[in-house]
């Protein structure tokens, strides 16, 4: 047969539509270029971290250096005298995110449990991914329904039934005293809870679904119940993920801002009762900082330096105890 | 063996009430959910006039649109992916390419999700500091830096993500030719997980789009048009936000026109995502 005679594919063509065309053997140039801006990058996001720290540190190094250690404790917070402390915002940031927590977490764990044991098939992914579309909604529409539909009615029905029932026992009482105005600790602690219900529950599904169907079949298999299952296999499997979970959610908590600033007051005095308006670092800094100056300013820093060590310190222990879990399972988290 | 008689029967009851707990908790969250998406689109609907496309935002008390602060918002989203795409892909490439499972990478990953949960309105008072406080000014830029800022930690998350998931035999097939390995990535690797890295992208704009903390002082808003990035900026975040404070029920009706616009959208690119392309979220 005639070489000529068969049907020859054109090398040129074929290298020209190929993305892979033919090349100089001397390459190693746009490699080192390449992966040199690729680490530049992922440097990047690393510097960004410590930019944040160290910029909000230098911000608020005056208020620092003017207050001192003293700083920490004291509960003045004067514009006119240019006193500033940072208790009253420290304390409403952890008592508004330990109501959240209250609330948020027992109702994320019966969604999981109830995604996880309960729901029948088919309706399991609809309320997941209603759950996770609702963590997109952006904060501040949870700040304006609680503003304009959640505080009246805190206000007109809750309030003065906790004021009468709760407020005279001995030691919850002085928790809910006071007039029922509707805008407050206990107000913005509910919001948070709600905006924070969708976060964990749906990490906690997905910590759920993490477990190894042989573990709960064999649970099933022994006579278990669907919540002794849940008790004695999920759980115990489970558990530094969970308090991941929780963290993760804390975290969100303690930092969130337009969900909080509408509904909290914005007031600097201290109170015991969770009804009466105080202030949380997010929100006083939302607040205060656009007409801030000087030693003010520097005051808002100085607190938005701590959120952000108090935050850190949360997200990292959220991160290693879901780690532990996709290292024992050995796939991410 | 002998069970005790009253044992199944306790067993049975516990586990009939540890699960109607867990309902109820369940229709107690999305009770709440619901009251709130309800109330959004209500009102919403309720405020929804051709107007808001076509005026500017009025002083607070007087009617008007949103015309200025949707483009305001447009404008510094595309910002904020213009700057934050091409670092967090490439960040996310190091980690998924370069740097894999070593220390490095992983410290990288961790930081990375720190970022991904930080306050909002600490990067909003970094890039006061970074921006603002130098140039002396408010400006549309600050405010799209600030939402790059926010809008990396998500790109480098799904992107390092969706590179991994790409078959370690087509890297070694294309080496094994001869092909350097920048062009594996950026001819191969990036061609296979573009579905990935674009639903990253598109995760993050959603998310990027309703947050209001980072650009109160940064952008910090205007209540008349303006396309100057050099200068203060309208956007529908910080306009929601003032427009509620505001006392008027004028003021207060653009505020849910605005909230269920920004609320929309926001949904919508995520349904879109979800059922389009992939459908893990980062966190």
């Amino acid at each position: 047969m005639d070489a000529t005679a068969l049907p020859v594919p054109r090398p040129v063509a074929a290298h020209a539509e190929s993305p892979l065309p033919a090349r100089r053997l001397s390459d190693g140039g746009g490699d080192r270029v390449f992966a040199g801006i690729t680490r530049t990058a992922a440097w990047g996001v690393f510097l960004l971290l410590i930019g944040i720290a160290g910029s909000m540190f230098w911000g608020g190094r005056q208020a620092f250096q003017t207050f001192g250690l003293h700083f920490l404790i004291s509960d003045a917070w004067d514009v006119g005298r240019d006193q500033y402390g940072a208790l009253i915002p420290i304390f409403g940031t952890l008592a508004s995110s330990a109501i959240a927590m209250l609330i948020a977490v027992p109702t994320s764990f019966g969604i999981a449990v109830f995604l996880a044991e309960v729901a029948p098939r088919w309706v399991r992914s609809p309320i997941a991914i209603a759950v996770e579309l609702l963590a997109a909604v952006p904060s501040i529409v949870y700040g304006m329904w609680g503003l304009f539909f959640f505080a009246p009615v805190m206000s007109a029905r809750v309030e003065p039934w906790l004021i009468a029932h709760v407020g005279p026992l001995p030691i919850l009482g002085p928790l809910f005293q006071g007039a029922p105005i509707g805008i407050g600790m206990l107000t913005a602690g509910i919001i948070l809870a709600i905006m924070i219900i969708p976060f964990i529950s749906s990490v906690m599904r997905d910590v759920f679904q993490a477990i190894p169907p042989a573990l709960r079949e064999s649970a099933f298999a022994l006579g278990a119940t669907p919540w002794e299952v849940v008790r004695r296999v999920t759980l115990p499997h489970t558990r530094s993920a969970v308090v991941g979970a929780v963290f993760l959610g804390l975290g969100r908590a303690l930092g969130e801002t337009m969900a909080v600033t509408f509904v909290i007051g914005n007031s600097f005095n201290f109170s015991k009762s969770l009804l009466a308006p105080g202030n949380s670092i997010a929100s006083a800094i939302a607040n205060e900082f656009a007409e801030a100056e000087g030693l003010h300013r520097s005051a808002l820093i100085a607190i938005g330096f701590l959120l952000f060590v108090v935050t850190f310190i949360v997200l990292a222990i959220a991160k290693l105890m879901l780690a532990r879990l996709s290292r024992t399972e050995g796939r991410a988290a | 063996m002998i069970i005790a008689p009253g044992l199944l029967a306790r067993r049975k009851t516990v586990n009939v009430i540890a699960l109607i707990a867990a309902t109820a908790t369940t229709v107690f969250g999305l009770f709440w959910l619901a009251w709130i998406l309800w109330t959004t689109f209500s009102q919403g609907a309720a405020a929804l006039s051709p107007r808001l496309f076509t005026e500017m935002t009025p002083p607070p008390g007087s009617e008007g649109g949103l015309l200025n602060a949707l483009f305001g918002s447009f404008v510094m989203v595309a910002l904020g992916v213009v700057i934050g795409t091409p670092i967090g892909v490439l960040a996310g490439t190091y980690l998924a390419e370069y740097g894999r499972a070593s220390k490095l990478a992983n410290t990288i990953r961790f930081v990375n999700d720190i970022l991904l949960s930080a306050p909002s309105i600490l990067i909003g008072l970094f890039v006061y500091e970074l921006v603002v406080a130098q140039q002396g000014h408010y400006s549309a830029l600050a405010g799209g830096i600030a939402l790059a800022i926010i809008l990396i930690p998500v790109v480098v998350r799904t992107s390092d993500e969706a590179l991994r998931l790409v078959p370690n035999q087509m890297r070694e097939a294309a080496l094994a030719l001869g092909v350097p390995q920048w062009k594996v990535t950026t001819r191969i690797i990036y061609r296979a997980g573009v579905t990935g890295i674009m639903t990253g992208i598109l995760l993050a704009v959603a998310r990027i789009s309703g947050e209001t903390a980072p650009l109160l002082f940064t952008a910090l808003g205007n209540q008349y048009w303006s396309a100057d990035l050099n200068a203060p900026m309208a956007n529908i975040p910080t306009a929601i936000y003032n427009y509620a404070n505001a006392p008027q029920d004028e003021a207060h009706v653009l505020a849910w026109a605005g909230a269920f616009v920004i609320t929309a959208f926001v949904l919508l690119l995520n349904i879109v995502v979800r059922f389009f392309l992939r459908t893990r979220t980062p966190r």
